[in-house]
C-alpha cells in the first residue's frame, strides 16, 4: 500500500501529522505496537527534520506485509558532512528552532537506532533524501 | 426505553455505538465503560447495574466503602458523621473511607514510579482510562502504573484486619458505593486482578435520596456516631483533579475529560513529549466528582471535598507511620497488578495481508461516502461505515447520499425507504410531538 504525506517547512503546528496517519495505518493492520513504536518515532523525527531544517518536502510510505519502507524528499540547504549530522548531539538548528524545543541533535541518530535499514543521500543547496525500512514481522 | 435516537452514538470516544432497527447497540470489545452515553440518553434507557440493596443483610459484618465524592454531594449542612450514621442506620455495621489506604498507596506508587523504565507512567486509578489504553492506545499498556487502586487495597486491607479479629470469610460483605459504571465493572471484571475484594455494588444515585432522608428527618444527632473520619487531607481529595499528581515526585501532569486524554494520550504514543514522570489521567470532567451517577453538581462537589479536605485528619504523614506499617504487614505483598494484555480494537484483521485488502477496501468506498459523518445511517461516522461494510457488518445503502444517487439509477424510492426504517424503525417515521430534545 502507498501513501504520499506533504510537509511544509517550519510549519511546526502540524509537525507530526502524518507519523499520526501511519500510525493509526499500522494500529488497523494490526502490527505489535513495539514496532509500530519505532516506526512513529522514526517518522515523527524525520518529519520534524523536514519542517525544521527544509522548505518543503514529501514523505513516501510504502507498505508490504513484512516491512514498512519510508522515503522523506525534502528540497532545503542539503547535509554537507553526513558523517557529523549523524553524530549525537551535533545540530545545526537555529536559535529559534531550538527555542521551540527541537534541535538537540538526536534526530538522525534517533531514527537510526529505531529502523533495520537507513540511507540518507544529500546535495547541498538542493535538498535530502532520507530512506528508511523497518521490517513489520518480529 | 431505548428510542434510537442515536446522541449516545455521536458522544461515544470509541465508537462502540451502531443504531439499528431503531435501536442503539453497544459493540463490547470496544466499549471502555466510561459512561459518555450514560449522560446523553434523554430517557434513561441506559441502566448502570448494581447489586439489590437487601443482600447486604446476608453478611453478619456489612461495610460501606464510602468514597469522599459520597460526601461532596450533601448540602453543606449535612456533616459527614452524619452522613455515615446515616448509612449505619439504613443497615451497614461500619463505614470505612475508600481513600482510608491512601497514604500507603502514595508510598507504593512513587516507589513504582522511580523504579519503572515506561515513562511517563500512567495511573491505573480510573479503570476507564485503563481500558481505554488497552483498547486505543496498545502501545502504552506498559506505561500502566502496576499498582492497585486505592478502593482494591482498602478492601483487603478491611478484609484482612476482619479476619486477623477471628471473623470468618464469608460473614464480610464489602458494599462499594459507587460514583462511576467504569468501577463496577472494574469489580466485576477486574483487569490485572483474579477477582475483587468487592462483594457487591451501591450506585450513588441509589442511596444518596435514602442518605438524605435520614438526615433530613432529624434522627441523627450531629456529634454522636461511630464514624471517626481519619483521613489525611491528601487522601481525602485524591479523587478529585490534581488528587493524585500533587504528591508523586518528578514532573506530574493531571488530565481529566475523556477527550483531553485522548489527545494528550496520542502525543505520549508518538513521543512528542518527553520528560514527563506520572500521568494521571481520569476519564471524567473535574475526576470522580463529575462520576455520572453522581447527582451534584461536579463543580460544587469538588469544591465542597477540597473544603472539608482542610478539616479531616490530624496525623504525621509518612511512610513508616504505624498505620503504614500495618497496611504494608497486611496487604504488602498485595499491592500489584498482574501486567496487563493491550486488547486493541482498530485492526481491521489478525493477518496482516487481509487486514490490508480491507483497508484497501476501506479507502476506495471513502472515495464514495460524503465525509459529512451525519450519522443517518446509524454509524457515528462515514469512516466507520465503511469499516462496518468491510467487516460484513454494513452495507453501501445505509448511506443517504448513496440511495440518493441509486436512486437515479436502478433504486426504487419504496426500497430506499425500506433501508431507512431498518436503521432507525417504524416509530421515527411517524409523528411525533413528545420526542426528547437533547438541549445543547
Amino acid at each position: 500500500m502507498h501513501f504520499e504525506y506533504r510537509v511544509q517547512g517550519g510549519d511546526f503546528v502540524r509537525a507530526g501529522q502524518a507519523s499520526s496517519q501511519v500510525k493509526k495505518i499500522l494500529k488497523q493492520l494490526n502490527v505489535a505496537p513495539q514496532i509500530i513504536k519505532r516506526v512513529v518515532v522514526a517518522l515523527y523525527e524525520g518529519e520534524v527534520n523536514i519542517v525544521a531544517h527544509a522548505f518543503q518536502g514529501k514523505i513516501y510510505i510504502d507498505i508490504e506485509t513484512d516491512k514498512i519502507r519510508v522515503i522523506l524528499d525534502d528540497v532545503g540547504p542539503g547535509i554537507p558532512d553526513i558523517e557529523m549530522a549523524m553524530r549525537p548531539g551535533f545540530s545545526t538548528a537555529s536559535p529559534i528552532v531550538r527555542e521551540m524545543g527541537f534541535g538537540a541533535g538526536m534526530g538522525l541518530p534517533n531514527i537510526k537506532e529505531n529502523t533495520d535499514r537507513m540511507k540518507i543521500s544529500s546535495v547541498v543547496g538542493v535538498g535530502t533524501r532520507l530512506e528508511f525500512v523497518v521490517n513489520l514481522k518480529e | 426505553m431505548c428510542i434510537g435516537c442515536s446522541h449516545c452514538m455521536r458522544v461515544c470516544p470509541t465508537e462502540a455505538i451502531r443504531v439499528s432497527e431503531g435501536k442503539a447497540h453497544l459493540l463490547e470489545n470496544r466499549c471502555i465503560d466510561c459512561g459518555e452515553c450514560y449522560r446523553v440518553c434523554p430517557t434513561h434507557a441506559i441502566t448502570v447495574e448494581q447489586d439489590d440493596f437487601s443482600q447486604i443483610y446476608s453478611f453478619e459484618y456489612r461495610i460501606a466503602l464510602i468514597p469522599s465524592v459520597l460526601l461532596g454531594q450533601f448540602p453543606d449542612d449535612a456533616t459527614t458523621e452524619q452522613v455515615a450514621q446515616a448509612l449505619l442506620n439504613l443497615g451497614f455495621t461500619s463505614v470505612i473511607e475508600v481513600e482510608d489506604s491512601v497514604e500507603y498507596l502514595i508510598v507504593k506508587l512513587n516507589e513504582y514510579v522511580r523504579n519503572n523504565p515506561n515513562k511517563p507512567v500512567i495511573s491505573s486509578f480510573c479503570p476507564a482510562i485503563v481500558r481505554l489504553v488497552q483498547v486505543k492506545f496498545p502501545s502504552l499498556v506498559d506505561n500502566i502504573a502496576l499498582v492497585r487502586p486505592p478502593l482494591d487495597l482498602t478492601a483487603s486491607y478491611i478484609k484482612s484486619t476482619l479476619i486477623s479479629e477471628g471473623i470468618a470469610e464469608d460473614k464480610i460483605g464489602i458494599f462499594y458505593i459507587t460514583p462511576c459504571a467504569a468501577k463496577i465493572v472494574a469489580i466485576r471484571k477486574p483487569e490485572g486482578e483474579d477477582k475483587s475484594e468487592i462483594t457487591g455494588i451501591i450506585n450513588m444515585d441509589f442511596i444518596y435520596n435514602r442518605i438524605l432522608r435520614e438526615v433530613r428527618n432529624g434522627i441523627i444527632p450531629p456529634g454522636k456516631t461511630m464514624f471517626d473520619s481519619r483521613l489525611s487531607p491528601r487522601s481525602y481529595t485524591w479523587g478529585l483533579t490534581t488528587g493524585e499528581s500533587s504528591h508523586i515526585e518528578g514532573r506530574c501532569l493531571a488530565i481529566d475529560g475523556i477527550w483531553n486524554v485522548i489527545e494528550f494520550l496520542e502525543k505520549v504514543e508518538n513521543e512528542e513529549v518527553s520528560g514527563i514522570d506520572f500521568l494521571e489521567l481520569r476519564a471524567c470532567d473535574e475526576s470522580c466528582a463529575g462520576g455520572i451517577l453522581n447527582p451534584g453538581n461536579r463543580f460544587l462537589a469538588a469544591d465542597a471535598i477540597r473544603k472539608s479536605s482542610g478539616e479531616v485528619g490530624m496525623w504525621s504523614i509518612d511512610s513508616v507511620s504505624p498505620k503504614n506499617k500495618d497496611y504494608k504487614r497486611r496487604v504488602g505483598n498485595q499491592s500489584g497488578l498482574q501486567p496487563l494484555s493491550p486488547r486493541s480494537m482498530l485492526k481491521l484483521d489478525e493477518d496482516m495481508a487481509r487486514a490490508m485488502l480491507k483497508m484497501k477496501r476501506v479507502n476506495r468506498l471513502m472515495c464514495y461516502l460524503p465525509g459529512i459523518d451525519c450519522g443517518v445511517c446509524g454509524t457515528p461516522s462515514c469512516l466507520s461505515l465503511a469499516e462496518d461494510i468491510v467487516q460484513g457488518n454494513g452495507s453501501v445503502s445505509q448511506c443517504v447520499f448513496l440511495q440518493k444517487i441509486m436512486e437515479q439509477s436502478k433504486l426504487d424510492p419504496s426500497h430506499s425507504f425500506r433501508i431507512m426504517k431498518k436503521v432507525w424503525g417504524e416509530n421515527r417515521f411517524k409523528k411525533d410531538c413528545d420526542k426528547p430534545i437533547r438541549n445543547k
